[in-house]
Order: structure tokens, then C-alpha cells, then sequence
């Protein structure tokens, strides 16, 4: 084969020609990511049947003291009385009214869910963002923590460190806010593993931004759908995980009114048999919140599922 | 290995220019380490970048060419220090960055910046426009608040765009107007190097056009130097000063495009000029150089001359001994350069 | 593959180390210690002081942490606060009951799981596929007391079908039969709770498969339906769905502790609760350590599995 005798003085595009600009088409309307999401989620039916009962239980707790007909600790002039027009609930053992109980109770549920969450998403953003942006013997040690961290029974270690701490609504937040972080810390080093690939990152790199920078404002805010899928159905777990604690005498103790205390009573088998207001509608209420928040979590999943996205 | 060129060799190829370097690239490695086994022994390297020298003058355009995989871009994330040598150096205003510590290096950062091949990605989703060009500014103190807004105005009237791109997310935008994005973001720091990693190869010919247009006023409106990153010499024709061809992690041939192009010296720049397309179809009847075979795997590259397995000219001794990168100005490294 | 094995099993020792400190350091944070619950209350300062240098109690905290590890390699995981047995014979009475109890619930889990999630996977987006969805939010929503409460209203009371509670009728002969009439309903509770976060993953691992190019392949070539679910599709699936209860062993075990204490059901579950009630740390922290270990080992079958099962899996 002979080496060619290459023509040059032809060109693909004559680059020379001063092309004119394109015009560039003014945009329409912003339309941010939120937007997008927001809009997908209102077409998940049961999400929205979701975030309305949620709003409906936030409403209860918030406004508890003006809708419950009396104070949960007061004690009325009937024990164990079965509904009637004066106690929409009837009353429990001690003679307090469980309508307001009930309502009193949606505080409880809904502090330890929101409060613990707010810690553990707190420890596993920071711990899987350490993780993920620095690797190597970092993300070794961290992430050996978190297999630690996962291989307990949850419900088991709760127990204990709970007995130990001594049962009430702050330890109980403070000690599912320290054990539950090992899932979000594990979705975030994925995040971050794979957005620390993108060129947006690496041009930040050349612009001379610090690394707490990189982490905080460009590649954690690109991981908010997944910690937020994740932190919805953490808010749900930790209600239940509280009602059970509660139920088994290990949460929140009376006379503070929770909805798993409240089904306490119920482990006598008369009162299962004869009194059932006195634990159907607490079970009832940790039914609806935990499935309402599910179902968010279910529609805030689809929404930003990048699958579809786009 | 003998394949490390002597640094004389390389100042005489530089020669020509005039002046101090902007930057002197000294015996550039990149090695990626391969791992196996229970205990993840390394057993080799990935030898992506294998003993670089050359050097870049202030204002002009030196262009890396070569097939995908030979090191181009790695070269270039490893001068911007995003992807830091294994070995070698990359000594920029006389200073070796690979001894700046953290802080000196954030400080000097603004003056080496890069544009992105992918516009897409290159981008933050997240983030305005208005606030992309903003950041760098603030970040580094360049400019008060009242001056921001100013000046990413002016940086993107400069680049093309209007004031009312500001509040936009990057998604609104096409790959060109994101690319000039990418541009005005590099820009705003005053750099005095910018290196750009194909930044038109992943756009529309039209558009590819226009980019190169405005890169090519910048760097006169701004006394710009490109360290440009190309697969295929067409783009780099307009806009090089120099041109360097590289193969598997080594420049082969190096010289002003001009020489490149009219007389290149090195057969594999020969086979890269012969599969750039020809517009004037009564031009075209000449006969075409097929380079044959694949690119060998850069963890095990052939011994001598890398290129033997697919030159048409090969003799013995290109299976034994590396070549030199040699010459004055005009530099190769063949036993047999063409004429 | 045999690396990847060697390499997952060396990944999984210094976890197993990490799991015996954590347990170690619980154990010691809690009140009370093992000289203080087993001597008399006449003792006196002296005696406490002189039994707890004899045990070891003034011993720096890592040179107890050996000595508590090496008693556990043997075999030995301390006496109980409360009874003074040795934990290792308290537990080794109530393994059997808890491990009967897991084991069925996992096979109602299996039984419910795997038809709905297959049924709601072949036929996306019709009713059956809803009331499947449904079926499953509502199994993970739903607590196992609760549950477990309005299995015992509607079954045992309502109409007395099964027994309220306990393994075997007080007074009675036992026998298999006796056992089976009480373990139903536990089991029933506990795998309900399962199956519910298991139908969503049988739907979807189903559901990539037929999205698959060879089943559309099978299908082209004309193959009916039935076997192109049965031959094809399924036979690929199920890697990820028997291992599916690798994943949900912490929930399983967190559910009978529940679901025991609901049935008294005479396992490890009950002894839980009841040496919560006793604060009898070591025994409480015995049952953690092992379950630990039983969901570590569970994890690594898993991925052993895995690997055997699924040529495609990188093993690096």
C-alpha cells in the first residue's frame, strides 16, 4: 500500500465564512424540576388520597387542644363505658376519654416519626456523602459500619437500648434517629458515587470550589429524590416501630396517651373480646397514617423515577 | 522503557516559538492500576498516558489529535489538575503544580479551565444559569453583589446569549446554547489556559461551526491559549496553531498545522489526514490509506514502536526499539518518517 | 467465582467483629452488674468489691471484651440477671419454637407471595394488579400487633377456630396435631407482613424479565403464552425471588418478637420481652448477637447464591 498524497486545501465546512449566528428562541415559561415532580405526583391517585389523610392527621395534632372534647388525662365519671352519645369512644379502664386520647395520641406518632427521621437523615446524608465523595479507606471503614449498623434485628436493638435509656418520647426519637441512618447512608454513597462522575462536578473541581462545597450545594441537592423517597417511608416504619414498642410496654408510658398504649390494654383477652373500642380505633388510626405516607412515599417514587423522567 | 523523550529534544522542538511557555508538560504519566484476585493485587497498569513533553505557548492553540482511548482527554484533566499524574510534571508559570499544596492549588485553579465534550452533563440540573456563572465569582471574590449580576450579563452577552437566559435551568437549553454555557462558565474567571475536551464533537455540524467561531474570537478578544482535544484533524485545521498527534498514550508527530497537513511525517498522521472527508468530489479519486486492525489494548502495549502492528511500512526494527520523538520544530517519532 | 465467594467471606469477618464490639459495649453500658443481681443483699462493700476483682469486673474494658469473646467461641454467653442459668441453656430451650415459627411463616409468605406478585405482574395495570398492590401496602402498612389482635378477635373468639395463644392446650397431650391447630394463626400473622413487601418485589423482578428480548423472542417463535411465562420467564425469576428473604430476615425476627408476645408463644421472641422486663442484659444481648449473626450469615448464603445462580454477576 502507497501512502496517499493528500489534497488539503478542501474543506468539510469552510469554517472561514463568518457563519451567522442561529437565532436563539426566546424560552417560554420557566418550568424548574420541582414544578415537573409536583406535577407528576398529583396524577398518583393514591399518593394524593395519601397526602390528603396526612393532612388530615398533621391537622389533628396540631389543632388536638381545640378538637378533643376534654383533656386525655382527665378522668370521667365511667369506666370502661362503651361509645354513647357523651364519649364518642366510650372511655378506657381508668375512666379517661378515648376520643380525646385518640387525637392526642396522633402527637406522639407523629413526633416520633418526623423527629426520628430528622436525625437519621441527618447522620446517613453526611456519613454516605463522606463515603461516597472521598472513597477509598473512608468509604471502607463507613461502610463497614453501616453492614454493623444493618445486621441487628432493628426492633431487638431498640428494645434493649431503650430498657437501658429508660422509656420515654425523647429517648425513644433519639434512639431510632441513632440506629435507623444505615439505609439513607447507603443510597446516598450511591448518589454521590455516580454524580461525582459528572462533568458538572469535575468543572466545579477546575473552578477551585472546596470539597464541602462540591458536596453541599451540587451534588447533595441532586440526591434529594432518593433520600426523600427514603426518608417518607422511614417516617411510616418509625411510627409503627413506636406504636410496637409502646404496645409492648417499652415506649411511650401512660398517662401520656400513644396509639400503641392505647392497644395495650388489649393484650387482656376480655378486654379483645368484649371491649373492642377500647383497641380498634387506635389500630385503626396507626393503620391509616403508616398507609397514607406509604402511599406518598409509593407517588413521590414514581414521580421522580429518572426512568421516566424526561 | 526508552520511550521518554530527553527534555533537549523537546526544547529544540519547541524552538520556533517565541518566548517563555505557558505551560511545560515533562514526562506526563497517567498509569490506572489493574486489579485482581481475592486481596485486589495490582497486575498491571493501563498506561493511558505514557511520557508526554511538550509545551504550550501563551495565545496559541495547541490541538491533541487521536483515535478514542490514545490519552487525549486524560491529558488534558491531568494539566487541570482533575485527574493528577501518576508521574512527570505540569509546570505552569514556572510552578510544578503536583508540589502546591490544597489551598495554593484552589487559589491558582481560575487560571486552568476546561470545556466539556458532553453538554449535557456538564451542567448542573439544579442550578439557574444566572447562578452557574455567578458561583465562580463569588466563590473566589472577584466581584461584590452588586457587580454579579453585571457581570454574568456581560459574560453571556459575550458568549452569545442574552440577560434573559439567566433564569433559566440548563434543561431549557439546546446542546449549543449549553455549550455556550459551558464556555462563558470557564470565561468568567479570566483564565489564562483553557483546554477543550471536543467540545464541539457531541453537536450538529451547523452548530459545530458556530462554537468554533466564538472560541476562536474569545481567544482573540481575551489573548486566550487552547489546549484543543479532537478525534479527527477537521476540526482542528481552523482553529490550531499546533497540531499534536498521539497514539496510545504518546505523541507521535508534533508540528505547526500547516506542516501537519502538508507534509506529515508520521504514517499514522498520514491514515488520520486520509479519513478526513474531501467536500469537492472531483478531488476525491485519490487513493485512501486503510489502517488495518484494531488499537491494541493499552494495559499491554505491542513492544517498540506501538504503531508496528497496524503501519503499512513496519520493518524489523519497529518490533524492537521504541523511537524518539526527533527533529527540530517539525518533530516524529519513526525510524522511517516520510519525507 | 470461588475468589468472589473468598472475598465476600473476608468482607463479612471484620462486620462479624464490628457486630460482638457493638453487642460487647451494650451489654456493659447497661445498670446493673452480673456481681451486684447474683450475691446476697447482706453482702458488704468488701465482699461486693473482692467478688467483682475475682470476676474480672476492675479489668480494662478491652481486656473483658477478650475475655467475654473467648467465653463465646466456647460456647458460654454468661448467666442471666434474672433466673442465673446460663444464657446458652435458656436459649437453646426456645430456639426450637422460634425457628418453627419463622419457618412456616416463611413458607405462607412464599405461598402468598410469589402467585399474587406473578398474577399482578402478568396482567400490569388491571384490577387484579391493584388489589395486589393494595393487598401488599396494606401488609406493609399494617402492624403485626394489630394484626395479630384482630386474628385472635375474628379466629379464636369470634369463631373459635384456633387457639388464642401458647404452643400446645394446657393440660393436654401436645402431640403434632396440637401444635399445627396453634402455630396457624402466629404464622399466618407473621407471614402475612412478609408477603407484603415481598409481593412487590416478586411484581417487579417478574416484570423485568418479561420485559425482556428473549421472551419476546419465545413469544414470536409461537409459543403459548402459559409456557413462555412457565418455561421461560419464571425459571429466570425466581434467583431473585427465593433470595428475596435474605433481605427480610431483620423483619422477621423483629415480627416474632411481636408475634410471640401476642400468642405467647414460648420463643425466643417471648424470652425478649421478658428479659426486657427483668432487665436481664445478658440474655438480651446473646439473643442480639446471635441474631446478628444469623442475619449476617443470611446476607452472605444470599450473595453465594447469587453468584452460583446468576453467571452475569461481577465478582469484583
Amino acid at each position: 500500500m502507497s501512502m496517499a498524497n493528500v489534497k488539503l486545501d478542501d474543506q468539510a465546512v469552510s469554517f472561514e465564512q463568518q457563519i451567522p449566528l442561529a437565532p436563539i428562541e426566546e424560552l417560554g415559561e420557566e418550568e424548574s424540576y420541582l414544578r415537573v415532580i409536583t406535577k407528576r405526583f398529583f396524577k398518583h391517585k393514591l399518593a394524593v388520597l395519601g397526602l390528603i389523610v396526612f393532612t388530615l392527621i398533621l391537622l389533628m395534632a396540631i389543632l388536638a387542644p381545640l378538637l378533643a372534647p376534654r383533656s386525655p388525662y382527665a378522668i370521667t365519671d365511667q369506666f370502661s363505658a362503651a361509645p354513647s352519645s357523651k364519649y364518642m369512644l366510650g372511655t378506657d379502664q381508668v375512666g379517661r376519654d378515648l376520643f380525646s386520647r385518640l387525637i392526642y395520641g396522633s402527637r406522639v406518632s407523629l413526633s416520633v416519626g418526623i423527629g426520628a427521621v430528622a436525625i437519621y437523615v441527618a447522620i446517613g446524608t453526611i456519613l454516605g456523602a463522606i463515603a461516597g465523595y472521598f472513597g477509598k479507606w473512608v468509604d471502607m471503614i463507613i461502610m463497614r459500619i453501616t453492614d454493623v449498623f444493618m445486621s441487628f434485628p432493628y426492633l431487638m436493638v431498640i428494645l434493649v437500648l431503650v430498657s437501658i435509656m429508660g422509656p420515654s418520647l425523647f429517648n425513644i426519637i433519639v434512639v431510632l434517629g441513632l440506629l435507623g441512618w444505615p439505609g439513607i447512608a447507603r443510597i446516598v454513597r450511591g448518589s454521590v458515587l455516580s454524580i461525582k462522575q459528572m462533568d458538572y462536578i469535575k468543572a466545579g473541581v477546575a473552578l477551585g470550589y472546596s470539597a464541602p462545597r462540591l458536596v453541599f450545594q451540587h451534588i447533595l441537592p441532586n440526591c434529594l429524590g432518593p433520600i426523600l423517597v427514603n426518608a417518607t417511608f422511614g417516617i411510616a416504619a418509625a411510627i409503627i416501630t413506636e406504636a410496637s414498642l409502646s404496645f409492648l410496654g417499652m415506649g411511650v408510658q401512660p398517662p401520656t396517651a400513644s396509639w400503641g398504649n392505647m392497644l395495650k390494654d388489649a393484650q387482656s383477652l376480655s378486654v379483645l373480646a368484649s371491649q373492642p373500642w377500647l383497641w380498634v380505633p387506635p389500630g385503626i388510626m396507626i393503620l391509616l397514617s403508616v398507609l397514607s405516607i406509604n402511599f406518598m412515599g409509593d407517588g413521590l417514587r414514581d414521580a421522580m423515577d429518572p426512568k421516566s423522567l424526561r | 522503557m526508552s520511550s521518554t523523550t530527553s527534555l533537549e529534544t523537546d526544547r529544540k522542538a519547541d524552538a520556533p516559538r517565541q518566548g517563555t511557555p505557558l505551560i511545560e508538560v515533562q514526562n506526563l504519566k497517567k498509569y490506572y492500576p489493574i486489579k485482581k484476585g481475592i486481596l485486589s493485587k495490582t497486575v498491571g497498569h493501563v498506561k493511558a498516558v505514557d511520557g508526554l513533553n511538550f509545551s504550550i505557548y501563551p495565545g496559541e492553540t495547541i490541538s491533541l489529535v487521536g483515535e478514542s482511548g490514545c490519552g487525549k482527554s486524560t491529558t488534558g484533566q491531568a494539566i487541570v489538575q482533575l485527574d493528577p499524574p501518576t508521574e512527570g510534571k505540569v509546570i505552569f508559570q514556572g510552578r510544578d503544580l503536583s508540589t502546591l499544596s490544597n489551598t495554593e492549588l484552589r487559589q491558582l485553579r481560575p487560571q486552568l479551565q476546561i470545556i466539556f465534550q458532553d453538554p449535557y452533563s456538564s451542567l448542573n440540573p439544579r442550578k439557574r444559569v444566572g447562578d452557574l456563572l455567578a458561583e465562580p465569582l463569588l466563590v473566589h471574590k472577584l466581584a461584590d453583589k452588586s457587580e454579579v449580576t453585571r457581570k454574568v450579563d456581560d459574560i453571556l452577552e459575550i458568549v452569545g446569549l442574552t440577560k434573559h437566559h439567566r433564569n433559566h435551568y440548563p434543561h431549557e437549553f439546546s446542546g449549543g446554547q449549553r455549550q455556550r454555557i459551558g464556555i462563558a462558565r470557564a470565561l468568567i474567571l479570566n483564565p489564562k489556559l483553557i483546554v477543550c475536551d471536543e467540545p464541539v464533537s457531541a453537536l450538529d455540524v451547523s452548530i459545530q461551526a458556530q462554537v468554533l467561531n466564538l472560541l476562536k474570537d474569545l481567544q482573540q478578544k481575551f489573548q486566550l491559549t487552547y489546549l484543543f482535544i479532537a478525534h479527527g484533524l477537521g476540526a482542528v485545521k481552523y482553529i490550531s496553531d499546533r497540531i499534536a498527534v498521539m497514539y496510545l498514550g504518546k505523541i507521535v508527530e508534533l508540528g505547526t498545522t500547516e506542516e501537519i497537513f502538508k507534509n506529515p511525517r508520521h504514517p499514522y498522521t498520514q491514515i488520520l489526514l486520509s479519513a478526513y472527508p474531501v467536500p469537492n468530489p472531483h478531488l476525491r479519486n485519490r487513493n485512501r490509506v486503510v489502517v488495518e486492525g484494531d488499537v491494541p489494548n493499552p494495559a499491554n502495549p505491542p513492544k517498540g514502536c506501538s504503531f508496528h502492528t497496524r503501519c503499512p511500512l513496519a520493518q524489523s526494527i519497529c518490533r524492537e526499539k521504541t523511537p524518539d520523538l526527533m527533529g527540530s520544530g517539525h518533530t516524529v517519532a519513526c525510524h522511517f518518517p516520510l519525507a | 467465582m470461588f475468589q468472589y465467594i473468598v472475598r465476600r467471606i473476608l468482607i463479612a469477618l471484620p462486620v462479624l467483629f464490628g457486630v460482638t464490639i457493638f453487642s460487647f459495649l451494650i451489654v456493659n453500658m447497661a445498670p446493673g452488674n452480673p456481681v451486684e443481681m447474683q450475691i446476697n443483699p447482706d453482702a458488704t462493700a468488701a465482699d461486693i468489691a473482692l467478688k467483682k476483682e475475682a470476676l474480672g469486673l476492675n479489668d480494662p474494658l478491652y481486656v473483658q471484651y477478650v475475655r467475654w469473646l473467648s467465653g463465646i467461641l466456647h460456647g458460654n454467653f454468661g448467666f442471666s440477671f434474672s433466673t442465673h442459668q446460663a444464657v446458652t441453656g435458656m436459649i437453646s430451650d426456645r430456639i426450637g419454637p422460634t425457628l418453627l415459627l419463622m419457618g412456616t411463616a416463611i413458607i405462607i409468605a412464599y405461598l402468598i407471595a410469589i402467585p399474587i406478585g406473578i398474577l399482578s405482574a402478568t396482567r400490569q395495570y388491571s384490577w387484579m394488579d391493584y388489589l395486589s398492590t393494595s393487598f401488599s401496602f396494606l401488609g406493609i402498612s399494617i402492624p403485626h400487633f394489630f394484626l395479630g389482635l384482630g386474628a385472635i378477635y375474628v379466629f379464636s373468639i369470634v369463631f373459635q377456630i384456633f387457639p388464642t395463644g401458647g404452643m400446645n392446650t394446657l393440660g393436654g397431650t401436645g402431640g403434632f396435631a396440637d401444635t399445627f391447630n396453634h402455630l396457624i394463626l402466629p404464622a399466618l400473622v407473621l407471614g402475612t407482613g412478609i408477603a407484603g413487601s415481598m409481593v412487590r418485589y416478586v411484581r417487579s423482578s417478574v416484570l423485568e424479565i418479561l420485559g425482556q428480548d428473549y421472551l419476546r423472542t419465545a413469544r414470536s417463535k409461537g409459543l403459548k403464552e402459559f409456557f413462555v411465562i412457565n418455561k421461560h420467564a419464571l425459571r429466570n425469576a425466581l434467583i431473585p425471588i427465593i433470595t428475596v428473604i435474605g433481605m427480610d430476615i431483620p423483619l422477621l425476627i423483629g415480627g416474632a418478637v411481636v408475634t410471640e408476645q401476642i400468642f405467647q408463644w414460648p420463643g425466643l421472641g417471648q424470652l425478649t420481652i421478658q428479659s426486657i422486663g427483668s432487665r436481664d442484659y445478658p440474655t438480651l444481648m446473646a439473643m442480639n448477637l446471635m441474631a446478628a449473626v444469623a442475619v449476617l450469615l443470611s446476607n452472605l448464603i444470599t450473595d453465594v447464591l447469587y453468584s452460583v445462580a446468576d453467571p452475569r454477576i461481577k465478582y469484583n
